[in-house]
């Protein structure tokens, strides 16, 4: 309540109002309580009261003790005034004697600093005089240094009283003998074997002296430069030498030479502490002949290095080299500092780039050349195992060797990668520039390498279908063609990917230039379909070459009666079987078409294909015009067959394809020749026979049934006398054969 | 026929010689030969369009001597026909050559004659071309190209040139095949160029020019044309040295016989054996193949055409716009799928140069025409 300002009932406070707190105190209070107050009120005044009094009482005390003491001050002073009279009249004595001192010894003074002044002459002219022994000797002690500063210190007299014929002398004798200073400092400095303090410092005294500074520079690099030249020349010869060392040798040698080179070219002439008056010219000139110093031997130092680098790699480890190739650049990228204007650590980039581009180069030619070796292999294996295993075994082979043939691409893709990988290593210090990611990463190991490769894998398969290269065995093709298409699955995601992720190309990072796996997919695929186009192509070539051969050859008109199928049609079925097994070593079954089901089957299809067979030709020779009407009506609702069409990768459409081919060939052939009634019936008992055996290899045996049906029309046609087997008969003699 | 219709004329037999009527300059012919193995019943068709009407009409000769496996019209009288035809024997079948006159040709009517067959008039034989002794088949005889006095026959491994003056047949040179296991021709050619001095023919993958006056060796040859067997050479009438073959590997290819290690172009646009290939005679960018996947197909060879891509014209610049608007692109200009069979034949006529004719083997002769936006292309 005490803290309360302004509170006017606060009997403590400065706004106490005795009214209102009265009132408040009789509104608020009972009477005992008032009775109480007013007793405390009275207590309280009293108190204070008393206290009043007594501090009046110590205050007056003081006061009368204060008024002794000043008065007993005053006494004092009046003393002290007296002494000080007394002591500034011993002062003005003081000062009238010394003035008689003083005027006394003024001539003894001025003769003495004479004195002292010719002296200092004296002892001038005698250090001129001795100045030419004394450099004389000092040169002789090689202390080059205090020679010139002994001659500079004099030159300044010699500008002083140049005139005067006795310091001519002189002057004359000392310029003598700095001359053969400056000629011995630069002997100094020429010499092949002075060290490079050495240098700096005859350098130093000889800008000291005076000496052009344009011709020192250009002195300083010629001989810096032969020196460097020396070097780089036993750099060069090292041949016999680890990358590593040479890379050391040309580190510490090479450039550390040069940089102290340049470092003290710099103090020398650049950075000069003492400045001349042609300052600003001298220095453009000193920094472009350093520049153009620099320039060269760099230069002549990035070719020896990229020469080497080019050696090494025909022959070296990728780890050595990539060792020796951030040593290289590390140290390059040390020199940075030393060489403001111009970036050697990007010609040294370049140099390791081109190292990686040439390592991806050749690792691109050992791929291809190692891709060619196992096809060689393939083709060897292919031709051999047929000798050894004529049947079953000869599948699994295949199958065996298109998966080693697959993976050991693949590895050995992944292998030159992990190779690689060395370079890409995020502790060296190339690796850390933006430039390096993207024309080694993406341009020369995914670009150049991986998709380079890809590219020449199709290229490869696709070289194969050429008609240039009939010899390329057909098993070969359904290989690479089954290749591709593995490829087109899995293995070129697999290995873009892992590039990406090994060598952290990001998908963004140079959108631009990035092939993508989905082109190279296609491309494979494309190479894969004319692969199997160009498989189909040749084996349903070879069938029907032989079904071409067995029609063109037989004198179809003086046939015996059928009694066996004939050999060439046993031949065909075994050859497509081969094919199948072949093929299904490494296709799919694939779709077929609905088919009818398996214990009515033959039956069935037999009937049927014969009752349309009746229907056919059984009019035949009434009316020519029916039996073509019905032929024409019944193509009408069948398809049109293509021939030569693309497969599908599956085995039946491959098989399809096959046999379209070599029944259309047989179709064809049969309508070039004059048939007898045994020579139809001949026809009758071979497509009989291969209506047994192939509609299993097709997807709609319909297909099949057509073209035979096409083929013993035609026959019907071609025959002068055309008079069909019993069916059964023919069904026996099948069966038999 | 003008609204690019094709015009189909079914033929009872079935047939696989086709010719273009070659005297004939005026009116659009085209002469079918069919294959009968009832050798009586074999007839001779002269096919007649009226452009105007888009009709035909025809007249049918019978050919009694045998199934017509080729024919040529000659170039000097179009009443002159030689038929290369398969005769029955005790010893089996020969192909046999004649030459032919044609009786009555000036009346030809649009009167279907089917219902008259017995009165079929007969062709009357001139002479037939077949030497003393002849025991091989006759795979197609070839007239002159300018004179009907002169045609090549080709056997099985002989081509022989007769002189058919005086209503009689001379040979007058033989051109041998020899060679390891017996290769037969298939067909031969004449070569319009050089004054017609140079014979081509074919046998297995092969292509063979003979020079008629020295024809003890090829003049040129092209081995290995096609990867199997060659079917058809055609040879640019307008353009020295530039030819087509075709063949089984479903390929049409063109060649400069100077250089005949490697086709100039390959087309393959058949699904499956190439059985003729016809230059346009008029404008040799225009080619006709026919397949026996039942497909005609017109393809454009701009490129190596006679006919340059510009005229240099004065006024360039303006050209330059139209040119390259109507400028005809290699490739091909329309597929033609009217036939159900194998097509084996397919000719141009000799009287328009925008009409031709094909022949499926179920005896369907289609007449069709260049398509008209094409046809524009290439006149304007």
């Amino acid at each position: 309540m005490a803290e309360m300002t302004g509170n006017p009932y606060d009997i403590n406070g400065q706004h106490f109002n005795p009214d209102m707190y009265l009132q408040k105190l009789l509104k608020e209070c009972t009477l005992q309580q008032i009775m109480d107050q007013e007793s405390e009120v009275v207590q309280d005044t009293q108190a204070l009261h008393s206290d009043m009094q007594t501090l009046v009482y110590e205050n007056y005390n003081k006061f009368i003790s204060a008024t002794d003491t000043v008065r007993k001050m005053k006494s004092d002073f009046k003393k002290m005034e007296d002494e000080m009279d007394l002591l500034a009249k011993n002062m003005e004595s003081i000062t009238s004697f010394s003035e008689q001192i003083s005027c006394t010894l003024q001539d003894t003074r001025q003769q003495i600093s004479e004195l002292s002044g010719v002296h200092s002459m004296l002892k001038r002219l005698q250090f001129l005089f001795k100045l030419p022994t004394q450099l004389k000797t000092r040169i002789q002690e090689e202390e080059f240094s205090q020679a010139v500063q002994d001659y500079i210190h004099a030159q300044r007299v010699f500008q002083q009283y140049g005139n005067m014929t006795s310091f001519q002398g002189i002057q004359s004798d000392c310029e003598a003998i700095v001359e053969e200073l400056k000629k011995k400092l630069r002997d100094q400095f020429r010499s092949k074997e002075a060290s490079a303090k050495e240098l700096t410092e005859s350098v130093d005294l000889l800008l000291q002296l005076k000496e052009p500074a344009d011709s020192l520079c250009a002195d300083f690099l010629s001989h810096a430069n032969s020196r460097l030249a020396e070097q780089l020349t036993l750099l060069e010869q090292s041949e016999n030498q680890d990358i590593i060392e040479f890379v050391d040798l040309g580190s510490s040698g090479v450039l550390g030479n040069l940089c102290l080179i340049v470092a003290s070219y710099n103090d020398m002439f650049i950075n000069r502490p003492y400045h001349l008056d042609t300052e600003s010219d001298l220095d453009s000139v000193a920094v472009s002949q350093l520049g153009n110093f620099v320039l060269h031997n760099m230069e002549r130092y990035f070719n020896i290095v990229s020469c080497r680098v080019e050696k090494e790699q025909d022959i070296g480890d990728t780890v050595v080299l990539v060792r020796a190739l951030d040593r290289f650049h590390r140290r390059l990228q040390a020199m940075k500092t030393l060489f403001s204007d111009t970036d050697f650590a990007r010609t040294g980039t370049d140099i390791v780039l081109k190292a990686g581009y040439r390592q991806c180069r050749s690792h691109l030619q050992a791929l291809k050349t190692h891709f060619s070796d196992t096809l060689t292999c393939v083709r060897q294996s292919l031709a051999a195992p047929k000798l050894v295993s004529q049947d079953g075994d000869n599948s699994s082979s295949l199958f065996e060797l298109l998966s080693s043939l697959v993976i050991s691409t693949v590895e050995k893709v992944k292998g030159v990668l992990q190779d690689l990988l060395v370079f890409a290593q995020p502790d060296l210090t190339f690796v850390l520039k933006p430039h390096f990611q993207e024309v080694f990463c993406v341009e020369s190991v995914r670009e150049h390498l991986v998709v380079g490769f890809l590219h020449h894998l199709t290229a490869v398969a696709r070289g194969f279908c050429g008609s240039g290269d009939v010899k390329a065995p057909p098993a070969l093709l359904l290989l690479l063609s089954k290749m591709c298409l593995e490829f087109e699955s899995s293995n070129v995601h697999y290995l873009l990917s892992i590039t990406d992720e090994w060598f952290n190309i990001e998908e963004s990072s140079a959108a631009s230039g990035l092939t993508h796996a989905s082109e190279l997919r296609s491309n494979m695929l494309a190479a894969a379909q004319e692969l199997l186009n160009h498989y189909v192509r040749m084996q349903g070539l070879s069938v029907s070459q032989m079904l071409r051969k067995s029609v063109e050859t037989r004198d179809w008109l003086h046939t015996i009666e059928p009694r066996t199928v004939r050999a060439v049609m046993k031949r065909v079925v075994e050859d497509i079987a081969a094919v199948d097994s072949q093929v299904g070593a490494l296709y799919e079954e694939g779709q077929r078409a609905e088919r009818s089901s398996d214990s009515s089957r033959r039956t069935q299809s037999i009937t049927v294909s014969r009752h349309a067979y009746r229907s056919n030709w059984s009019s035949y020779g009434p009316s020519h015009l029916d039996s073509s009407l019905v032929t024409n009506i019944q193509k009408l609702f069948s398809e049109r067959i293509e021939i030569f069409s693309s497969v599908e990768f599956s085995k039946v459409s491959i098989l399809t394809g096959i046999i379209k081919i070599s029944l259309k060939t047989f179709l064809e052939c049969v309508r070039l020749r004059t048939f007898s009634c045994y020579g139809l019936q001949q026809i009758q008992v071979d497509t009989h026979y291969l209506q047994l055996y192939l509609w299993r290899f097709v997807a709609d045996e319909n297909l099949v049934h057509f073209l035979l049906d096409e083929i013993l029309g035609s026959a019907v046609h071609r025959c002068v006398d055309p008079v069909l087997m019993e069916p059964s008969v023919v069904e026996i003699i099948c069966e038999r054969g | 026929m003008e609204d690019g219709k094709p015009v189909i004329y079914g033929l009872e037999f079935q047939a696989r010689a086709l010719a273009a009527q070659v005297a004939e300059s005026e009116t659009i012919r085209f002469l079918v030969g069919t294959q009968s193995l009832k050798l009586e019943n074999n007839q001779i068709h002269i096919v007649e369009l009226h452009e105007d009407s888009g009709t035909l009409s025809t007249q049918v000769y019978q050919h009694a001597a045998g199934e017509v496996w080729s024919l040529a019209a000659s170039p000097g009288d179009s009443s002159k026909i030689i038929t290369c035809f398969n005769t029955l024997s005790e010893n089996g079948c020969q192909v046999k050559a004649a030459l032919w006159n044609l009786p009555n040709l000036d009346s030809i009517s649009t009167l279907n004659p089917k219902d008259e067959t017995d009165k079929l008039p007969q062709l009357e034989k001139v002479c037939s071309l077949e030497a003393k002794e002849q025991v091989q088949d006759v795979r197609t005889v070839a007239f002159h190209p300018t004179d009907g006095q002169r045609a090549v026959s080709v056997l099985d491994s002989q081509c022989v040139l007769w002189d058919l003056g005086q209503n009689d047949a001379r040979v007058t040179t033989t051109v041998s095949l020899e060679g390891k296991g017996h290769p037969r021709f298939t067909t031969g050619k004449w070569n319009p160029h050089h004054n017609y001095s140079q014979f081509a023919t074919a046998h297995d993958s092969h292509v063979r020019s003979w020079d008629l006056r020295s024809p003890q060796t090829p003049a040129w040859s092209i081995e290995s044309a096609h990867c199997q067997l060659v079917r058809d050479v055609d040879f640019n009438p307008n353009k020295q040295y530039y030819l087509a073959t075709c063949g089984d590997d479903g390929c049409s290819k063109f060649w400069d016989s100077r250089d005949p290690s490697e086709p100039i172009a390959v087309r393959s646009d058949h699904s499956h054996w190439v059985w003729q290939i016809r230059f346009n005679h008029f404008h040799d960018q225009l080619i006709l193949t026919s397949s026996s996947d039942s497909r005609v197909i017109l393809t454009s060879m701009a490129s190596i055409s006679s006919e340059p891509y510009s005229n240099s014209g004065a006024d360039e610049v303006a050209e330059a716009e139209s040119e390259q608007r109507r400028k005809l692109e290699d490739g091909v200009l329309a597929t033609y799928e009217e036939h159900e069979d194998s097509v084996y034949c397919v000719e141009w006529s000799c009287a328009d140069p925008w009409t031709f004719a094909s022949l499926s083997y179920d005896g369907r002769l289609v007449i069709n025409q260049v398509p008209r936006e094409d046809k524009y292309k290439i006149l304007l």
